[in-house]
């Protein structure tokens, strides 16, 4: 996505990902069903950059797919299509045994507190395990001493290394898992959904923690959220998705101040109003369809009120807008073909 | 319908307890809490996990699971005492009148009945309909609850329903028998954001026109913010605020409200930093002696340590916090 002006290489590129998922049914029960090949295009031609040092959010409902793209750029799913490009390298054609050091560069916190940390270590073997796996200190007590600095740095005392992960409430389990993350010193960290296994008080704590470690260490982010204010106050740069597609993306002010996609404005739509100034809104209406089975053209037309027949023919290109946004849509872009879709240079490979 | 007599309160509970007996000793949850629920009002109880918001509903469904037990108060509906009703006495109530929405659409429902089956029973228990009339009206629920096609989607099994659209049956099923009160227990929390504005504008549409009066337990602020009218604030099973929506969202006189309040993201406040409430709440095991919040809390005093706050009036709601007991005084 040329969306992103920088002069400066971006950390993270993604060109024309995609991910499908095959759910065709074993080849006997083919024979006697007479069951057809079944595809799930989880992800598809997402392009985003990602600079150095900032935060770039994915949002989305169920089945967007974001949460496949979380783990396609940690490398826990094997992209079907289109590269991921990391500090210049592409990590798709590395093999398994040369990612080691990209792995140590790039690390996830992940959404359940409660089932990311192993119940039966001591909270400093499992902060110490990436020290340990990627060889950063061999010695014990400069270990030791480590750990104690990340876990006093994510505002725990190293006395805490030594009690198991059950004597720790939900929020300071996620302090863990955060210490965890960033003990290999990683530059880039994918977040899918930190918080939303939190409560309120304890989240706004957290979301302030990572912003303040990321102002610390330099941290990139890559941040995964249904949560439009979390992302909203956690973002530089937003991607919304649907249906495995961004449909809308840029700098995250921008989108939220005014959302062009109708989707955008679905999804802001639905943000409940905490300032009681009951604003007047459109009813909402409709579902995310199934994604084996996606609506033919734009997959959103069943549910946009600007849907024409073109939307229902094809898919509408990303569109270049001002103040380097992306969207794509058939209405927004108005001329139904007349405006130049951008090429996601090297412009290959989009489904 | 027609009541010749209008109650003014629908359902009253008053300094209700519950106490979880352990081999550490007796816990307790939910510590003398009280409130009224005016007829078709619409009540949110918010708080986080733990505090005994879902408790309280349960208590009041007569769904309280053992070792948990009343061991205080008493509940009121209609005018009759409700929580020393036997488990015979309480199932004909519950469900006639007095309905229950769950979390989680999909294990509410039974995956081996229809749609139409769980219904038509549901309704048979409590009306007295025969089979085609139950049908009808089952049909017509589904219709009234925006499941497209009805007459079809009738004996389609849940499976074969999306998330939002099985919490619609269970929405119809709750209101199968009009009943006076709907306990809804975080009743959006599984489902997506687009998915959750419907079904709670759908029961919204659905308590004022059945006149049914709902409690609504959520974790979510904007949820409650989107939908009732009063609100109860619990912390630490105790009511700390309570009042009408738009009174508590902006100007919370508890300290707890407000951090939580201030500690909520807005779209478009492009604050570097969020408002915080420092730690987490107690556990019911470690709770302080006095207020249960005073740890956590910015202008606790000498008094928070020692002395439970009492519930007191302020404008039209109630605040149990010492820094206004003694303005009043």
């Amino acid at each position: 996505m040329n969306a992103i002006q920088q002069i400066e290489k971006p950390l993270l590129s993604v060109e024309s990902l995609g991910k499908t998922f095959d759910l065709t049914a074993p080849w006997l029960n083919r024979i006697i069903e007479r069951a057809q090949t079944r595809h799930l295009r989880a992800v598809d031609g997402l392009n985003i950059e990602i600079p150095r040092g900032k935060t770039f959010s994915l949002v989305g409902e169920s089945g967007c797919g974001k949460s496949t793209v979380a783990k396609l750029v940690v490398g826990l799913h094997r992209p079907t299509a289109g590269t991921i490009r990391f500090d210049g390298k592409d990590l798709t054609d590395l093999k398994a045994a040369n990612r080691g050091m990209y792995r140590r560069r790039i690390q996830m916190i992940f959404q359940d507190p409660y089932a990311s940390l192993n119940p039966r270590w001591r909270v400093r073997d499992i902060i110490a395990e990436p020290l340990r796996s990627f060889g950063v200190i061999s010695n014990r007590s400069e270990e030791r001493a480590q750990v104690g600095r990340l876990l006093e740095l994510v505002g725990l005392s190293a006395q805490d290394g030594e009690k198991f992960p059950h004597e720790f409430s939900g929020g300071q389990r996620q302090r863990i898992s955060i210490a965890r993350a960033i003990s290999s010193k990683p530059d880039f960290l994918v977040c899918d959904e930190p918080t939303s296994a939190l409560d309120v008080s304890v989240q706004s704590q957290i979301l302030n923690l990572m912003r303040d470690l990321q102002d610390e260490l330099g941290l990139t982010y890559l941040f995964i959220s249904h949560d439009l204010a979390v992302v909203d106050f956690m973002s530089d740069y937003v991607g919304v998705m649907y249906l495995g597609r961004l449909v809308e993306a840029g700098p995250a002010e921008q989108i939220f101040s005014v959302p062009e996609h109708p989707y955008t404005k679905l999804l802001m739509d639905t943000v409940p109003d905490i300032t009681m100034n009951r604003r007047d809104r459109v009813a909402v209406t409709g579902e995310v369809p199934n994604p084996i089975d996606p609506p033919t053209g734009c997959s959103f037309n069943p549910r946009c009120p600007l849907a024409t027949d073109t939307c229902r023919a094809t898919s509408p290109a990303t569109t270049q807008r001002g103040g380097g946004r992306v969207v794509a849509c058939h209405a927004v872009t108005g001329m139904h073909g007349n405006n130049s879709p951008i090429k996601p240079e090297p412009a290959q490979g989009i489904a | 319908m027609t009541l010749a007599y209008v109650p003014q309160t629908l359902l009253s509970v008053r300094d209700l307890s519950i106490c979880f007996d352990t081999r550490y000793g007796p816990l307790r949850a939910v510590d003398g809490i009280t409130f009224d629920l005016a007829p078709g009002e619409i009540l949110g109880m918010v708080g986080e996990s733990g505090a005994g918001k879902s408790l309280t509903g349960a208590a009041i469904t007569g769904l309280l699971e053992r070792p948990g037990r009343i061991d205080r108060g008493e509940i009121h509906f209609e005018g009759q005492r409700i929580d020393t009703l036997g488990k015979d006495e309480m199932r004909r109530l519950r469900g006639r009148k007095i309905g229950a929405i769950f979390q989680d659409p999909l294990t509410s429902l039974n995956p081996l009945m229809t749609v139409g089956q769980q219904l038509i029973q549901t309704i048979r228990t409590h009306l007295p309909l025969n089979r085609d009339a139950a049908r009808t009206r089952a049909i017509d629920l589904l219709m009234e609850v925006g499941i497209p096609a009805p007459d079809a989607r009738v004996d389609q099994y849940p499976h074969e329903f999306s998330g939002g659209m099985r919490q619609r049956v269970v929405i119809a099923l709750a209101l199968c028998a009009n009943p006076a009160l709907v306990i809804a227990d975080e009743p959006t929390t599984a489902l997506d954001v687009s998915i959750q504005s419907q079904i709670l504008e759908l029961l919204r549409k659905m308590c004022r026109d059945h006149g049914a009066a709902v409690i609504l337990v959520t974790h979510d602020m904007g949820v409650i913010a989107e939908t009732a009218d009063r609100v109860a604030v619990m912390y630490s099973g105790r009511i700390v605020e309570i009042g009408s929506v738009e009174k508590v969202f902006k100007d919370p006189r508890h300290p707890y409200t407000a951090g939580l309040m201030q500690s909520i993201p807005r779209i478009g406040s492009n604050a570097h930093r969020l408002a915080q409430i420092e730690g987490a709440m107690p556990r019911l095991t470690a709770l302080p002696d006095g207020c249960a919040f005073n740890l956590r809390c910015p202008r606790a005093m000498d008094i928070c340590y020692r002395q439970k706050p009492k519930s007191q009036a302020l404008g039209d709601g109630q605040v149990a916090c010492h820094l206004f007991q003694e303005e009043l005084a």
